[in-house]
C-alpha cells in the first residue's frame, strides 16, 4: 500500500513537471477531447480532420468522443449534463446560430474567439452574414466548419420527363404538377418523420412570407399570428395534402429513396441528401438526380452550419486553439467538407475538390440572400424549437392554420424570441 | 444482549441507509424543490443558474396551461397504455401459464420460448417491432401469404383516436369513473352483504353518476378551451411490442405460483367433481393472488417508466405515441426547461406511488397481524 502511494506521488510530481513547461513550449502535448455527433456516415470526414491535426501535433492524444443520434438529439443531452457537472469537453460541436448563442453564450459558458479571428484573418474569409450568426456584440464564439443548405428540392430528371412535368419554381406550379402526379398514382412530395416536417415547414414558410418577414419573425418585429404568419401555415397545410400518408414511420433516407425509386416525384431535404445519394446510393449528381431551390425560394439560401467552440474551463486550452485554427483553415475545411457533403464556410475554398452539387451550392452561397434555418438551430433558441415540435403535432392533428399561428406566437413570447 | 444486536444492526445498515437517503430520497427532494422554481429558458445552463421560487406554477401550467397540451396528451396516452399493457400481459401470461401447467409435451421448450423475449433489451425489441410494423412490410403484408390484400393500417403513425374526451370536462369524467367503480363494486358485493352494498356503494354510485350527468355544466372546467384527448391508435403498435416482451414474464410468475400449489389439492378438487376451468377459477387463481398483485405493480411501474422502447419505435416528436417520461427528457435536456421537466418527473413519481404505497401498507399490515 505504502509503495503504491509513493508511486502515485511520484507520478503526480512527474506529471506536474511534464505539464508545466508545455504551456510555453511550441510543441503541444497532452490530450484533446473533441465532442461531436459525427459518427457513421459522417465519421470519415471528422477523421480526416483528426488525421491532419495528429500530423501537425504528434504528441497530442486526440480523444474522439462521439455520441450518435441524428442532428445531435442524444449528444446535446450528454453535453448538457457534462457542462452542468462542471466537466466540459475541450471542444464541442454546436450548430451555429441560436443553438450556440441562446444556449451556451447567454449562459456565459464560452470563451470569446475574436482574438483568433483577428490573428487568422478570418473576418475577411468568412461571409459577414455567417459571422453575425456565431457572434454577439460581445464577441465571436465559435469557428464554423461547414455550410449546409436546407431549402433544396430533389428529383430524378428522367422520371420528371417521363411524367411530363418540370421542377416547380413556385408552389402554384407544384400544385399543378401534383395533380398530374396524383392521377398517375405517384406521391408528389415525399416526407418522413417528425423533424423533416419542421424542415419542410421552414422552406414553405420562407416562400410564403419572404426573406424580410422571415428575419422580422426572428427578431421579434413580426408576430407569428400576423397575416403573413397565418398565410405560411395555410400554404403549409395545402402542401401537406400532397405528401405520403406513412411519413411518420419513415426515416429521411427512406423518403429520399422514394424519389430515387420513382415512387415519389420530389423531396425537400437538406443537401446531406446529396451526400447520401452520391456516396451510399452511388448516383451521379446532375444526371441520376437533380436539384433546385425549393419552390418559391429561388435566390434564397437557407443555411445551417456546424461549428466548434472553446468552453470556459476546457482542460487543454492550447490544444483546442490549435484544433480551432485547423478547422478554420482552408486546408482543414477542404479536407473535411467534400467528405461530409457540405460546402466550406470560407469564401476562398478550392472548388475543384467538390463534386458538381457542391460547386453549384458554393456558387449559390456566394450570390444568394442568406437566411438562417429554424429546424437546425440557427434562427430560434432550443426552448422555441422544442415547443415548436408540439405546435407542429397540434397542427398535424387539427390542420387549423389560425390556431397553429396563435400557438407559435405564444411559444415565441414564452421563449423570448427577438430578445 | 438485545441492545447489542440493535447496535450491530444499525452499524451494518447505516451505510446503505445513508446512501439511499442521499441518492434516492435526497434527490427526490431536490427534484421536487427544482420543480417549484423557474429554472429554465435563457441562461439555464450557466454555472450558477438563477432559480426563483414560483410555487406550483409549473404544475398548473402543465395541467391547465395553453402549452401543456402535449403533456396532457402524453398523460392520457400513458393511462391507456398502462391499462392495455396490464390487461394484455396478464391475460396472455395467465393463459400461457394455464396451458403449460397442464404439462403438454415439450413444456420446458415452450417455457423457454415464451420467456425468451424478456431477455432482450427494449432497444432491440423496439427496433425489431418498428421494422415489423412498418407500413409497407412486416405485419401488414402477412395477409398476402394467404392471397388476401395487404393491411393498410399504420401501426405507429396513425393519427386516429378512439374513446376521445374533452380535457375541459375532466372533473365530470373523474366523477363518472368513481361512480362506475362504486356501482361495479356494489354489484360484486350485493350477494354477500346486500344491505351494506346498497347503502354504501350502489346508492352513492348512482347518485354520484346522476349528479355528474345532470350538473355537468355547473362543474368548474379544467381548461379554458376545448381540447380533445383519446386513445391514439398509433399506441397499439407499442402496446403489442410491450405485451410481447412481458407476457412471458407474467407466465413465468404464474407458472411458479401454480407449481407451488400441492397436487393433492388439485386431486381433491377433481374428486369433488371440479372441472379444469373451475379448478383454476375457484382454487388456483385465488391462491396465486399475491402473484397477480406483484405482477400488476411491476407492470404498471414498467409502463409508467417506459422510455427506451418508445424512443426506439417512434422517436422523439411523435405526439400520438408520446409518454410523459419522453416528454420529461425532451423538456429537460432539449428545451433546457429544467424546472418544468422536474415537475413532470414528480408527477410521474406520484402516479407510481399511488400504485406502490397501498401495496406496501397492506403487506406491512399483514406482517403485523402474523
Amino acid at each position: 500500500m505504502k509503495k503504491f502511494i509513493t508511486l502515485c506521488c511520484a507520478c503526480a510530481a512527474m506529471l506536474m513537471l511534464l505539464t508545466a513547461p508545455v504551456a510555453s513550449a511550441k510543441e503541444l502535448s497532452g490530450k484533446l477531447e473533441i465532442f461531436s455527433w459525427w459518427a457513421g456516415d459522417e465519421g470519415p470526414a471528422l477523421q480526416a480532420l483528426i488525421d491532419q491535426y495528429k500530423a501537425a501535433n504528434p504528441k497530442v492524444e486526440v480523444v474522439n468522443a462521439t455520441v450518435t443520434g441524428g442532428s445531435g438529439v442524444n449528444a446535446k443531452a450528454v453535453l448538457k449534463t457534462r457542462m452542468l457537472g462542471g466537466e466540459p469537453p475541450d471542444s464541442f460541436q454546436v450548430h451555429a446560430g441560436q443553438e450556440l448563442i441562446g444556449t451556451w453564450v447567454k449562459a456565459d459558458r464560452m470563451e470569446d474567439l475574436t482574438f483568433l479571428f483577428k490573428e487568422q484573418g478570418w473576418e475577411k474569409v468568412f461571409p459577414a452574414g455567417l459571422v453575425k450568426q456565431i457572434g454577439t456584440d460581445k464577441g465571436i464564439w465559435s469557428v464554423p466548419v461547414n455550410i449546409h443548405r436546407s431549402n433544396v428540392v430533389w428529383y430524378v430528371p428522367e422520371n420528371l420527363k417521363k411524367w411530363g412535368i418540370a421542377a416547380p419554381a413556385s408552389w402554384d406550379e407544384f400544385f399543378a404538377a401534383a395533380e398530374v402526379l396524383k392521377a398517375k398514382g405517384i406521391v408528389p412530395l415525399a416526407l418522413a418523420e417528425n423533424w423533416t416536417i419542421n424542415h419542410l415547414w421552414e422552406s414553405v414558410a420562407l416562400s410564403a412570407i419572404g426573406v424580410e418577414n422571415w428575419e422580422a419573425l426572428w427578431s421579434g418585429k413580426l408576430a407569428f399570428d400576423s397575416q403573413a404568419g397565418v398565410k405560411a401555415w395555410q400554404l403549409f397545410g395545402k402542401v401537406l395534402e400532397y405528401t405520403n400518408k406513412d411519413a411518420a414511420s419513415l426515416s429521411w433516407q427512406q423518403a429520399t429513396d422514394m424519389v430515387v425509386d420513382g415512387r415519389a416525384a420530389f423531396n425537400i431535404m437538406g443537401d446531406w441528401a446529396a451526400g447520401y445519394m452520391t456516396t451510399t446510393k452511388k448516383l451521379v449528381p446532375g444526371k441520376d438526380f437533380g436539384w433546385a431551390a425549393s419552390p418559391g425560394t429561388g435566390g434564397k439560401f437557407m443555411f445551417l452550419a456546424d461549428s466548434f467552440g472553446l468552453p470556459k474551463g476546457a482542460p487543454n486550452r492550447d490544444n483546442v486553439i490549435a484544433w480551432l485554427t485547423l478547422l478554420g483553415s482552408r486546408e482543414g475545411s477542404d479536407a473535411f467538407n467534400p467528405l461530409k457533403g457540405s460546402i466550406s464556410a470560407r469564401t476562398d475554398s478550392d472548388l475543384t475538390k467538390y463534386n458538381v452539387y457542391g460547386q453549384s451550392a458554393a456558387a449559390d452561397f456566394s450570390k444568394d440572400l442568406i437566411v438562417g434555418s429554424l429546424a437546425h438551430g440557427v434562427s430560434a433558441n432550443e426552448g422555441f424549437m422544442n415547443d415548436f415540435a408540439s405546435v407542429m403535432e397540434m397542427f398535424l392533428k387539427s390542420r387549423d392554420a389560425m390556431a397553429a399561428a396563435k400557438a407559435a406566437q405564444q411559444i415565441a413570447v414564452k421563449n423570448g424570441i427577438g430578445k | 444482549m438485545r441492545n447489542h444486536d440493535r447496535i450491530k444492526a444499525l452499524c451494518t445498515l447505516s451505510p446503505s441507509i445513508i446512501l439511499i437517503g442521499i441518492f434516492v430520497y435526497g434527490f427526490i427532494g431536490n427534484t421536487f424543490w427544482i420543480s417549484l422554481t423557474d429554472w429554465g429558458g435563457v441562461a439555464s445552463l450557466a454555472e450558477n443558474p438563477v432559480k426563483n421560487f414560483t410555487g406550483f406554477g409549473n404544475y398548473t401550467e402543465l395541467f391547465a396551461g395553453f402549452l401543456g397540451g402535449s403533456f396532457r396528451q402524453d398523460l392520457v396516452n400513458a393511462v391507456y397504455y398502462s391499462v392495455s399493457l396490464l390487461a394484455g400481459a396478464i391475460g396472455i401470461g395467465l393463459f400461457l401459464a394455464v396451458l403449460l401447467d397442464n404439462k403438454p409435451v415439450g413444456e420446458a421448450f415452450f417455457r423457454t420460448v415464451f420467456l425468451y423475449p424478456m431477455s432482450l433489451s427494449f432497444i432491440v425489441t423496439g427496433t425489431i417491432w418498428r421494422w415489423m410494423l412498418s407500413p409497407q412490410g412486416g405485419v401488414n403484408i402477412l395477409p398476402t401469404y394467404v392471397g388476401l390484400d395487404p393491411l393498410q393500417f399504420r401501426w405507429l403513425s396513425s393519427t386516429e383516436a378512439v374513446m376521445e374526451f374533452d380535457w375541459q370536462n375532466l372533473l365530470q369524467i373523474a366523477l363518472y369513473i368513481l361512480a362506475a367503480v362504486l356501482i361495479i363494486w356494489g354489484l360484486w358485493q350485493v350477494k354477500q352483504q346486500p344491505r351494506r352494498a346498497m347503502s354504501r356503494l350502489l346508492v352513492p354510485g348512482v347518485v354520484l353518476g346522476g349528479g355528474a350527468w345532470l350538473g355537468g355544466d355547473i362543474l368548474p372546467k379544467a381548461l379554458f378551451m376545448e381540447e380533445m384527448h383519446g386513445f391514439n391508435l398509433a399506441t397499439l403498435g407499442i402496446i403489442m411490442a410491450t405485451v410481447w416482451q412481458y407476457s412471458g414474464y407474467t407466465m413465468a410468475l404464474y407458472l411458479a405460483g401454480f407449481t407451488g400449489i400441492s397436487q393433492d389439492l388439485r386431486d381433491a378438487a377433481m374428486l369433488d367433481g371440479a372441472s379444469s376451468a373451475s379448478y383454476y377459477r375457484h382454487i388456483a387463481l385465488p391462491m396465486v393472488k399475491p402473484i397477480t398483485i406483484s405482477a400488476v405493480i411491476i407492470l404498471s411501474h414498467i409502463s409508467l417508466k417506459m422510455f427506451d422502447l418508445i424512443f426506439a419505435m417512434t422517436g422523439p416528436d411523435n405526439g400520438s405515441t408520446g409518454h410523459p417520461a419522453l416528454n420529461m427528457y425532451l423538456t429537460t435536456f432539449r428545451a433546457n426547461e429544467f424546472s418544468r421537466g422536474a415537475a413532470i418527473a414528480i408527477i410521474l413519481f406520484l402516479i407510481a406511488a399511488t400504485f406502490i404505497i397501498p401495496y406496501l401498507i397492506s403487506s406491512y399490515r399483514q406482517r403485523r397481524i402474523r
